[in-house]
C-alpha cells in the first residue's frame, strides 16, 4: 500500500499511486500503486509485455498516465527543476542520436543542467568507454550502447536510478559489471529501481521486490519473503518401482504430487523425512528420496503463473543457474 | 570496474535553465556531420548560383532580345541563390528535430528538460541565429561578387540602391522563417520523411495546384500561399502582377510559420514522447 507521509518521508522515493496507462484498446498498465524506497535496489519484475518499461516511462514524464499519479522526490518529474540531479534513468528503448560521438551526446545532456566537461568526461572514463567516446554511437555494439545509457543517467550523480533491464543482450562480463555497478551504487545509499525479466538477475542485487504481470501489480514483496515461500513449497523427489501405491500413502490435504516418470513422484507439501517413514510404515520400496532445492524461479513462476502473456511449454530454468547466480 | 567515484563533487548541481538548454542546442546542431554538410551545402548554394547565372547571362549578353536587357536586375540575381538555399535550409530545419524522434534522442531531450517546451525554442532560437548569420554573409558575398560580373555591361546595383540592402537582409530573413517552418513541421509530424513531404507540398507543391483553379479564384489565394508571400522580400521585380507588398507579404510568411510552430509546440507538450 501507499502511504503519504511528509516531505521529508519523499526524499529519494519514486512512488506510483493508482496508475493506469491506456494505450487505445491496449490496456498496458492497471492500476498499479508501489513506492520504491531509497537506500536498497529494487527490482521490478515481470515477463516480457508485462507493463514495465510503460511504468517507468510514466515516471519520467515520457508517457502521461491516463489515470492515477508518479512521483519522484515526492513532486512530479515534469516539475524537478534539475532532473538530471535528482533521477538518472536508462530505459530500454533507444535514446541517443545514433549520428553524435558519445562525448558530444553526453555533453548535450550535461549543458541543459550547466554540468561541466570534466564530468563528461568522468562518466566515460566510469563506465570504459573512454577510447570510444569520440566515435559515432551508430557504430557502437550493443554493450557499448548500454555503457553509454548507464553514463548518461550518472550524469548528474541522481540519488535514483532507474535502469530498464540493464543487462539485455550484454556479453558475460558486460554482465557482471553491471551487477558489480548496481551493488555500488546500492552500497552508496542510492535508490535504484531496476527491471528485469529474469527473477535469477534480480535476484543478485535486489532486496525489495516489485512483480508486475499483463499490467497488474501482482506482489510487492521482499526477495527474502520469496525465498521463504520457495523453500517451503519445495518439492520433494521420490523414485520408487511402487508408485500407485506410494501416491496413495502420501495423499492428503496440501499435498500435490506429479510424475515425473513412470517411476518417479514430485511431491509438494510433504517433508522428505515424513515421506521415508510412510514410506517405510506402508513396506513401500524407495530407490531415490531427494529434496528439490527451493527455486526462486519456480516461485515467481508461481506468482506470475496466470499474467505470463505468451506461455510455451519450455521447463522453467534450473535451480542451479540460481545458485551461481547466489 | 575503476577505483574512480561515481560521485561528482557538489558544486556543479545546476538546474535546467532556457539558456542552458541553448547551448545544448548548439552542441547537437554542431556535432551531427549531416548539419554541418547542409549548412555549408546552403552556404555554397546561396553564393554560387547568382555567380554562376550572371556569368552566363554576362556571356551572351549579346544574343538577349532589348527587352531582357532593360528588365534585367542584378539585384535578383545577387540573391538568387535563395532558390536553391531554401531546400537545404528546409529540409535540415525539418531534420534537427526529426531526427530526434527517428533516433529516440527525443527521449534524452524531454528526460533532460521535461517541460519540453525550452528544447524547441531553443531548437528554433539556435537554428534561426545560425541560419540568419551564414546566410546573411552567403548573401552579401553573392550579391557583391554578381555586382561586379555584371559591372561589364554596366547593368550593376550599389548596395545603397533603392530596393538592393532590404533584398540581401530580407533574403536572409526569408530563409531563416523557411527554416523555423521547417523546425515546425518536424516537430508536428515527428518524422523526416513525412515532414519534409509536408514542406515541399506546402512550399512548392500548392502553387502548382493553385494554378490549375480558374485565374479568377487562383489569382485571389496565390499570394497568400507561403512561398508566394515570403518571397516578396527578398526581390524588387515582380513578374505575376498578384503578389502582397514587401513586408505584408513576409508578414504572412512568418504567420504560417507561427502557426505551426504553436501547434507542433502544443504537441509536444502533450503528447507521450
Amino acid at each position: 500500500m501507499v502511504k503519504r507521509g511528509g516531505e521529508a518521508d519523499d526524499r529519494d522515493m519514486i512512488e506510483v499511486e493508482h496508475v493506469t496507462k491506456r494505450y487505445g484498446e491496449k490496456l498496458a498498465v492497471d492500476d498499479v500503486s508501489f513506492v520504491v524506497r531509497p537506500g536498497t535496489v529494487t527490482g521490478f519484475l515481470g515477463p516480457n509485455g508485462a507493463g514495465k518499461s510503460t511504468t517507468m516511462r510514466m515516471i519520467v514524464g515520457l508517457d502521461a498516465p491516463t489515470s492515477g499519479t508518479t512521483r519522484v522526490n515526492g513532486r512530479a518529474y515534469h516539475d524537478l527543476e534539475a532532473p538530471l540531479h535528482e533521477v538518472g534513468a536508462m530505459l530500454e528503448a533507444r535514446a541517443i542520436h545514433t549520428g553524435r560521438s558519445a562525448f558530444n551526446h553526453l555533453l548535450a545532456m550535461a549543458q541543459t543542467h550547466g554540468i561541466g566537461r570534466d564530468r563528461v568526461q568522468e562518466v566515460i572514463d566510469l563506465v570504459g568507454l573512454a577510447e570510444v567516446a569520440s566515435k559515432r554511437v551508430g557504430a557502437f555494439s550493443l554493450g557499448m550502447g548500454q555503457r553509454l545509457g548507464i553514463a548518461a543517467a550518472l550524469l548528474g550523480d541522481p540519488q535514483i536510478v532507474i535502469l530498464d533491464e540493464p543487462s539485455n543482450g550484454l556479453d558475460p562480463e558486460g554482465i557482471l559489471w553491471i551487477r558489480t555497478l548496481l551493488r555500488r551504487l546500492a552500497a552508496e545509499g542510492r535508490t535504484v529501481f531496476l527491471s528485469s525479466h529474469l527473477m535469477s538477475e534480480i535476484a543478485q542485487t535486489a532486496e525489495h521486490l516489485v512483480i508486475v504481470g499483463r499490467g497488474r501489480l501482482i506482489a510487492d514483496t521482499t526477495v527474502e519473503d520469496v525465498v521463504a515461500k520457495a523453500s517451503a513449497d519445495a518439492a520433494v523427489r521420490v523414485r520408487s518401482p511402487q508408485v500407485v501405491a506410494l501416491r496413495q500413502a502420501l495423499a492428503g490435504d496440501g499435498v500435490r504430487i506429479h510424475s515425473a516418470e513412470s517411476d518417479v513422484l514430485e511431491v509438494h507439501g510433504v517433508p522428505s523425512a515424513r515421506i521415508g517413514e510412510l514410506a517405510a510404515a506402508n513396506g513401500l520400496i524407495l530407490h531415490e528420496l531427494i529434496p528439490l532445492r527451493a527455486s526462486l524461479e519456480d516461485a515467481y513462476m508461481d506468482l506470475t503463473g496466470d499474467a505470463v502473456e505468451y506461455r510455451t511449454q519450455a521447463e522453467p530454468p534450473a535451480a542451479d543457474e540460481l545458485e551461481l547466480a547466489a | 570496474m575503476s577505483t574512480t567515484t561515481i560521485s561528482a563533487p557538489a558544486a556543479f548541481r545546476g538546474t535546467v535553465t532556457q539558456s542552458r538548454v541553448a547551448r545544448s542546442e548548439w552542441t547537437k546542431l554542431w556535432s551531427l556531420r549531416s548539419t554541418r554538410w547542409s549548412l555549408l551545402a546552403a552556404f555554397a548554394a546561396m553564393v554560387a548560383l547568382g555567380i554562376i547565372i550572371s556569368s552566363v547571362q554576362m556571356g551572351r549578353w549579346t544574343h538577349m532580345s532589348l527587352h531582357d536587357r532593360a528588365i534585367y536586375d542584378s539585384i535578383d540575381t545577387g540573391v538568387g541563390g535563395y532558390h536553391l538555399a531554401q531546400l537545404a535550409i528546409g529540409v535540415l530545419g525539418v531534420l534537427i528535430i526529426s531526427g530526434e524522434y527517428a533516433t529516440g534522442m527525443i527521449r534524452s531531450s524531454a528526460m533532460a528538460v521535461p517541460r519540453r517546451l525550452p528544447v524547441l525554442w531553443a531548437k528554433l532560437g539556435v537554428f534561426a541565429a545560425v541560419t540568419f548569420v551564414l546566410m546573411l554573409v552567403a548573401t552579401f558575398i553573392s550579391f557583391f561578387a554578381v555586382q561586379a560580373i555584371v559591372a561589364s555591361h554596366h547593368v550593376d546595383h550599389a548596395i545603397g540602391d533603392p530596393h538592393a540592402l532590404r533584398a540581401v537582409i530580407g533574403t536572409a530573413l526569408f530563409l531563416t522563417v523557411l527554416g523555423a517552418l521547417g523546425v515546425g513541421l518536424g516537430a508536428l509530424v515527428r518524422n523526416t520523411a513525412g515532414g519534409i513531404a509536408a514542406l515541399v507540398g506546402l512550399l512548392f507543391v500548392l502553387p502548382g495546384i493553385t494554378a490549375l483553379l480558374p485565374s479568377s479564384i487562383g489569382d485571389a489565394i496565390s499570394p497568400y500561399l507561403p512561398l508566394n508571400a515570403g518571397f516578396t522580400v527578398t526581390t524588387s521585380t515582380f513578374e505575376d502582377p498578384h503578389h502582397l507588398s514587401t513586408w505584408v507579404g513576409f508578414a504572412v510568411f512568418c504567420g504560417y510559420a507561427a502557426l505551426v510552430i504553436a501547434a507542433a509546440a502544443v504537441q509536444l507538450a502533450r503528447r507521450d514522447v
